[in-house]
């Protein structure tokens, strides 16, 4: 259920209790939030993954490679909020992340 | 000692698309204890506040496991609640999994309005991890001083004005309050640390009894600095040791991190907007007295986690 | 004297009390979470030597106070459990807050409820204000006339509560039923178990397999959706509180319906009253009576959901009604259940009925025969065109001027 979409069920409808399915929350997106963007540079990226554990809003895409393990694929901008914090914490000597200013 | 490249396989239970402000720190504390507790079955209950209200704005939820909040004051009761059920159903043979309990509350839900509930808790010994993401003042309502809000903050109701320089009197010590309960693990923890708040969080769940974690949560909005800072002036909280690393496990007390060399407490309060005022001239004794009790607390810490040495089985 | 009714059931003699804490054994809930309080403590005392003596599976959760008590509860219930407790008075007061959230998160949570007057003055004993503050929380409200009742609702309860989905509550009147010794005929444990059924929640927070949140924020979008839904849950609450009592009469024998007429149907006069009064009411009644007076009476038991229409038609034809109300609402007007005998009369376009109310018995004072031989004495003259009815709210047995 998108925000967007402006569902509004009825009282009939709607479970009992204001009960709310786990994990909807990933429908809403918050990336129109942002005024900078992340920009992540896979060349510079030493699959660290401080910027993954630093993030509040669960935006760092991973996946599984065979030999590496987890690896950083890129960032999920539908929830990014441009906080900054993992080109922040992106260690200095890799700066794989940087800020840019969103285009609006 | 956790692993990143080992915390990255566990599931990611909660999700983007909660409404917390950018480079919250609290969004940051919920999602490392969660991947903390991996693929252990968990209920997670929170006190009202800026979390619960920014994780579950309906229809929405953005935790993947169960979430129950219902009021702000007792959070711990609730989870009592629940872990009694889960205690009675298991005995049963009703639920066969082995649960957790995790507890989220602000410092205003903890350290204040629901005090009495978490003492209550504790004292009877329910199997739950509390952890207080504690910001330092009442953020969800717009920045109210609590008892969690140090010497000369800022906040909206105790202002820097002509005549008063913030809030005057010092923090409560929660985490001495929490030890107080003799209670099997009690710590606290800072921002930027990944793996220190992830060990704890770990060594918490696997603790037979009540737990409790205190963890000091820079707020960007309260605290008035640029978000991507939230890591790094949760950094300087612990190198200038306002506010320690170290843990209770039994009793026996242990420093879980020394700064490299201990900063002055102005590297903390500087690049903080709730503490600009303190940077006057005339303010210069508040910033004397702030040092003065830090150098006192870390004194004591360190005696205390000295005896713990001595204490500590081989 | 109760006579008994149940083939196999047994006459003991026991305090209110007592009988509420046999009831919860015979329940035996998952969870309880308690907190002492006079009148009420000796519920939960004598529970928790059952949980001592292994009596039963129950987790008892010896909270801090009446609040946790509350939160601790509803969180059972939501986890899954079937959970009670029980207060009265200030822990009522003090669990309002989480009353109103057990309600509208749907838990149907069963609380023993002894009624007690609140401060301040401070006072320990019976009147109704506690749980009649509690009125419009979301909770079903089922009062007792006796411990045989007492005991009676509170297994009715837990049906009714759990086919609702909403918290019920079971008063009894703190001291004149909580502490007095009657001969109660109960049921033995494994009918009692039968007649409520095992609790098998649809949703629950242990559930791995469907994760959900529960209590969270809802805005000016879908909020108001959910507070109707409750609202029209505590309506639909009235048929399932009749159809448990028929059930509870096919299988216990005794009788229950909302409310309880007594000589009402060719009455002139009545009164309507809640709890123990309605004992010393119905002497009264017969009294009158064998002179050939018209009385009549009737006795609310459940008073949420309030059978409004149904009340309003069985009162079609008195005359002169007194409504006594053992609470005070300081509203400036009138106490809460005259407000709703006269709500419910005028919403029906039922007009014939002079209507008066009288508030008694605060803070445990004495409500003798002669005070409600007084007040049908009144009626008689109100009925007659001799008497103006007050339109105010008249006091009985208190020391005004």
């Amino acid at each position: 259920m998108k925000k967007d979409e402006n569902v509004k069920l009825t009282a009939a409808q709607l479970a009992i209790g204001g009960l709310v399915e786990a994990g909807t929350g990933e429908a809403f997106h918050t990336g129109s939030w942002r005024s900078d963007r992340p920009v992540w540079n896979k060349d510079k990226c030493i699959n660290c993954l401080t910027c993954w554990i630093s993030c509040p809003d669960s935006a760092i895409k991973t996946a599984q490679d065979e030999k590496k393990g987890t690896v950083v694929v890129g960032i999920d901008y539908d929830h990014c909020k441009g906080c900054g914090i993992c080109a922040r914490e992106c260690p200095p000597k890799v700066a794989a992340l940087h800020m840019e200013a969103e285009k609006k | 000692m956790a692993n990143l490249k080992e915390l990255s396989k566990n599931p990611e239970k909660v999700t983007g698309g909660h409404r917390l402000c950018a480079g919250c720190g609290a969004g940051i504390v919920i999602r490392q204890a969660m991947i903390a507790a991996g693929n252990t079955p968990v209920v997670t209950v929170s006190a009202t506040g800026c979390m619960e209200v920014s994780t579950t704005i309906y229809p929405f939820s953005a935790w993947k496991n169960s979430f129950f909040h219902s009021a702000f004051e007792n959070a711990a009761a609730t989870a009592s609640g629940i872990e009694s059920a889960y205690k009675s159903l298991n005995k049963q043979g009703k639920i066969k999994e082995d649960f957790r309990f995790i507890t989220f509350g602000g410092d205003g839900g903890t350290y204040d309005i629901g005090l009495q509930s978490l003492s209550g808790a504790m004292e009877r010994g329910h199997r739950m991890l509390y952890i207080c993401y504690n910001n330092e003042a009442y953020m969800n309502t717009g920045i109210q001083r609590s008892s969690a809000t140090p010497k000369g903050a800022d906040t909206t109701t105790a202002p820097a004005g002509k005549v008063k320089q913030g809030k005057e009197q010092n923090k409560k010590d929660l985490t001495q309050l929490m030890a107080a309960h003799n209670i099997p693990y009690v710590a606290q923890s800072y921002m930027g640390n990944w793996n220190d708040f992830i060990t704890k969080v770990q060594k918490a769940l696997a603790t037979d009894g009540p737990s409790f974690i205190n963890i000091l949560t820079p707020c960007r909005l309260g605290w008035n600095y640029k978000p991507e800072e939230t890591m790094n002036i949760g950094r300087l909280a612990m190198e200038t040791c306002l506010w320690p690393s170290y843990e209770i496990e039994n009793g026996v007390y242990t420093i879980n991190a020394f700064p490299k060399e201990k900063k002055p407490v102005t590297e903390f309060l500087k690049p903080q907007g709730r503490f600009k005022h303190l940077f006057k001239p005339e303010n210069a004794p508040i910033l004397e007295a702030i040092q003065k009790e830090v150098d006192l607390r870390w004194e004591i810490l360190q005696r205390r986690a000295e005896l713990g040495k001595e204490k500590k089985p081989a | 004297m109760i006579k008994p009714v149940y083939s196999k059931g047994k006459l003991a003699a026991k305090t209110g009390n007592e009988v509420m804490a046999e009831a919860m054994r015979q329940i035996e809930p998952d969870v309880v979470a308690a907190y002492p309080i006079t009148p009420a403590t000796e519920i939960v005392q004598i529970f928790s030597q059952f949980v001592a003596d292994g009596k039963v599976k129950t987790e008892f959760v010896a909270v801090e106070s009446e609040h946790s008590a509350m939160s601790a509860t509803l969180a059972a219930s939501a986890a899954g459990a079937r959970a009670m407790t029980g207060t009265s008075s200030q822990g009522l007061c003090l669990m309002w807050e989480m009353l109103n959230i057990a309600a509208g998160l749907r838990l149907p949570v069963v609380m023993a409820e002894v009624n007690r007057a609140i401060s301040a003055p401070l006072n320990i004993h019976g009147d109704q204000s506690d749980a009649m503050g509690a009125r419009d929380t979301g909770w079903i409200q089922i009062y007792s006339e006796n411990s045989q009742e007492a005991y009676d609702n509170m297994i009715q309860a837990v049906k009714i509560a759990e086919k609702a989905k909403l918290p019920a509550m079971v008063t009894t009147d703190g001291f004149i039923i909580s502490h007095c010794m009657e001969v109660v005929e109960t049921y033995p444990d494994e009918d009692v178990k039968k007649f409520i059924g095992e609790y098998k929640p649809e949703r629950y927070l242990l559930d791995t397999k469907r994760p959900f949140t529960m209590g969270s924020i809802e805005l000016q979008d879908y909020y108001f959706e959910h507070r109707w839904q409750l609202a029209q849950a505590m309506r639909d609450a009235k048929k399932i509180a009749v159809d448990v009592a028929a059930d509870f009469a096919k299988t216990f024998g005794r009788q229950y319906d909302l409310y309880e007429k007594y000589k009402l149907d060719d009455a002139e006069i009545a009164i309507v009253v809640i709890g123990s009064t309605a004992g010393t009411a119905k002497v009264v009644v017969d009294e009158l009576r064998e002179k050939g007076v018209k009385a009549g009476l009737l006795k609310v038991r459940v008073f949420r959901p309030f059978p409004a229409q149904d009340i309003a038609k069985d009162l079609a034809k008195v005359k002169a009604l007194a409504v006594l109300d053992r609470a005070d609402s300081c509203s400036g007007t009138f106490a809460p259940l005259y407000s709703d005998i006269a709500s419910a009369l005028f919403a029906n376009g039922i007009t014939s009925a002079k209507v008066v109310n009288y508030v008694y018995g605060l803070g445990g004072r004495e409500i003798a025969p002669n005070h409600i031989a007084e007040v049908y004495d009144t009626l008689g003259k109100i009925a007659a065109g001799t008497q103006k009815p007050s339109t105010d709210v008249n006091y009985i047995n208190v020391r005004i001027k």
